[in-house]
């Protein structure tokens, strides 16, 4: 199969969308050159910095039967939009009683590794999986962007497509012709059957690192990679907890009212699973505090693939007990 | 103006309609018939903007919604029910007073945030841009948007892209209790229309005549591509911020009572019955009519069931 990195993929998605319906178009500060030069200036815009009004202007084009992308790039941006984004596409379908659809995409990166300090290294998406009326996806590898970026362009709600800093030059596997990745499904990104680590993003590709490392001493490890964060594929999640007796929840965001905190919620408050899990659910996510600038600082902060392996070794204490058992 | 007669007697029907169903709305907020909060519109009701459009036109309102709705063309009983939180209301009870919205006749929606729908209207303009059909689209906003972010980016995006908009701002001087004298650098915000290179004009916000000839230059500017207007309508509320009690009102009972001398409906009505186009009896003839009405609305509101609890998860998504 061909490879492409993350961004390609995504820049992929986009311009196989916009060929295939003319409603859709663009607006970014710095939008892709390749698509300004495909679409022209009307199609692909060009805009001021001026994401709250450029985030409530999508929703106005998406209400009036255009299929709108904003891309916020860094979602440090997004901020300055909060009212649009939480009073205005989160509600607008539901406040007015459904009498219109809000087909939005909003884009923005994610995630650390980048060396840019605490505004713009943030993993902020469980603010807005909190609110109630938005679609969320957040995509480990170039195959499952374009895929998801495809469904989100053709749902007809607004979605927010989280992309990764730390992957926009990691090449993977990307299907020849037209696919798409249905939301809410995760995707098992390898089996095992000791203990399950839901990763999201890099952290898959440090959790798959991980378990490899653990292989080696005989343990075997299922990596739950969700990819679509709101809906939350819970099936998926309490089928493989289910099936390992344990969980660890890798995440680049803080632990606190975080995505990992509901995970944990999801396979705890199930009785079915609560009663398969052999020791306490471990999360394994940066630490609380804002992203510090220099790499020594920075890497301290964010977990890896050795604090995945450690998370693993917790939740494994007394194993051997099971056995005896 | 030379609007013909039923036309203008029409614009004095839509006053006295928007009047009539705040007062109706303001005693049934009292009686505990309506929950939440009410904004009255009472005192700004020369909506003289609506009339210039046409149908395909777009506006956007804001928490002080009904009479936009109503100039618009808004069901009265579909508002009144949806004030009474009943299912057969515009949002299914699920919006309340300050969020109407009719999308099928181009009124996208009362927003409670200040500031709120200018951006979204200014979609709805980009839109009627891309369609090339002429439309235009309309932000009614209060002078305590204008002070806030939206309204200056909005202004710039649609003054840099020639968008079909007209931004009117209706200016009834208090920002909720706040003063614009307090809070605003220039008395006009018409003038800060030169710093988007776009013509702003103030207008006497109590004579639709006045605002409805303003309109109509912005819509024809906008329909030939030349991009938006920004319209100041100088107003005043006869009420309060809300109908909320024991709100404080710092404004005195002299500059209220200047201004219910400056009553839009008793003017309107006054210049009609000038030119010999209202008798007393139409006078007459109107009120009940429009009492009429707005009773059928009431009627209708308490007919209508109230939403099944379960329905509160519905329209979450779009399918």
């Amino acid at each position: 199969m061909r490879e492409l990195t993350y961004a390609q993929a995504g820049v992929e998605a986009v311009a196989e969308e916009m060929r295939n319906d003319q409603r859709i178009f663009y607006m970014s500060t710095d939008p892709a050159v390749s698509l300004m030069k495909e679409f022209g200036n009307k199609r692909v815009r060009a805009t001021p910095i001026a994401e709250g009004a450029l985030t409530g202007i999508a929703i106005g084009a998406a209400g009036s039967g255009y299929r709108p992308i904003m891309d916020w790039r860094q979602v440090t941006f997004s901020f300055v939009a909060m009212d649009q984004i939480v009073n205005q596409a989160a509600k607008i379908h539901y406040m007015f009683g459904g009498q219109r659809t809000f087909p939005v995409l909003y884009r923005a990166n994610v995630g650390g590794g980048t060396r840019l300090a605490a505004q713009h290294c943030q993993c902020p998406y469980s603010m807005f999986m909190n609110l109630s009326g938005l679609k969320m996806f957040l995509p480990s590898t170039p195959g499952d962007l374009k895929g998801l970026l495809k469904t989100a362009i053709r749902d007809n709600n607004p979605v927010i497509s989280f992309e990764s800093n730390r992957l926009l030059t990691t090449k993977g596997p990307v299907p020849d012709g037209d696919y798409a990745i249905p939301l809410g499904v995760a995707d098992i990104k390898r089996t095992g059957s000791d203990v399950t680590v839901v990763a999201v993003a890099w952290l898959v590709h440090e959790a798959l690192a991980a378990a490899e490392e653990l292989a080696k001493d005989g343990i075997s490890v299922e990596v739950v990679d969700p990819r679509t964060l709101v809906p939350l594929d819970h099936a998926a999640i309490r089928a493989s907890v289910q099936k390992t007796g344990r969980l660890v929840v890798a995440d680049e965001a803080g632990p606190t009212a975080g995505f990992s905190a509901e995970v944990a919620a999801v396979v705890t408050e199930d009785p079915a699973t609560f009663a398969r899990l052999k020791a306490p659910v471990k999360r394994v996510c940066a630490l609380n505090v804002p992203i510090p600038y220099s790499p020594v600082l920075e890497d301290h902060v964010f977990p890896d693939r050795k604090r995945i392996i450690a998370g693993v070794r917790e939740v494994l204490q007394g194993r051997l007990s099971d056995k005896a058992v | 103006m030379n609007l013909p007669p039923d036309k203008q007697r029409e614009m004095l029907r839509q006053m006295l309609t928007i009047r009539c169903f705040e007062e109706r709305a303001s005693a049934d907020y009292h009686a505990g018939k309506i929950y939440g909060v009410v904004h009255c519109y009472i005192g700004e009701e020369a909506v003289g903007v609506c009339s210039a459009l046409e149908q395909g036109d777009q506006i956007i309102s804001t928490h002080r919604g009904h009479g936009h709705c109503i100039a618009k063309g808004a069901d009265l009983k579909r508002m009144m029910a949806e004030l009474y939180g009943r299912q057969t209301g515009y949002c299914k009870g699920k919006g309340g007073s300050m969020h109407i919205a009719d999308f099928g006749i181009g009124m996208l929606g009362a927003n409670g945030i200040v500031a709120g729908g200018i951006s979204i209207v200014t979609g709805a303009g980009l839109a009627a841009q891309m369609d090339g059909k002429g439309r235009v689209a309309v932000s009614f906003f209060g002078d305590g948007a204008s002070n806030a972010g939206p309204f200056h980016e909005c202004l710039n995006i649609a003054a840099t892209w020639k968008l079909p908009m007209l931004y009117i701002c209706e200016n009834n001087m208090y920002a909720a209790q706040t003063s614009a004298a307090e809070t605003h650098a220039m008395p006009d915000v018409a003038g800060r229309a030169a710093g988007y290179g776009i013509p702003g004009v103030v207008v006497d916000g109590n004579d639709i005549f006045a605002i409805h000839q303003a309109a109509a230059r912005a819509i024809a500017r906008a329909r030939a591509g030349e991009g938006p207007t920004l319209i100041e309508c100088k107003t005043f509320r006869w009420r309060a911020h809300t109908e909320r009690i024991g709100q404080p009102d710092f404004r005195t009972e002299e500059e209220i009572e200047t201004w219910k001398r400056r009553d839009p409906i008793a003017r309107l009505r006054g210049q009609l019955e000038a030119q010999g186009a209202l008798t007393d009896a139409d006078w007459q003839a109107m009120n009940k009519e429009v009492s009429a009405t707005i009773g059928d609305a009431v009627a209708f509101a308490e007919a209508s069931p109230f939403p099944a609890p379960e329905q509160a998860l519905e329209d979450m998504y779009a399918a």
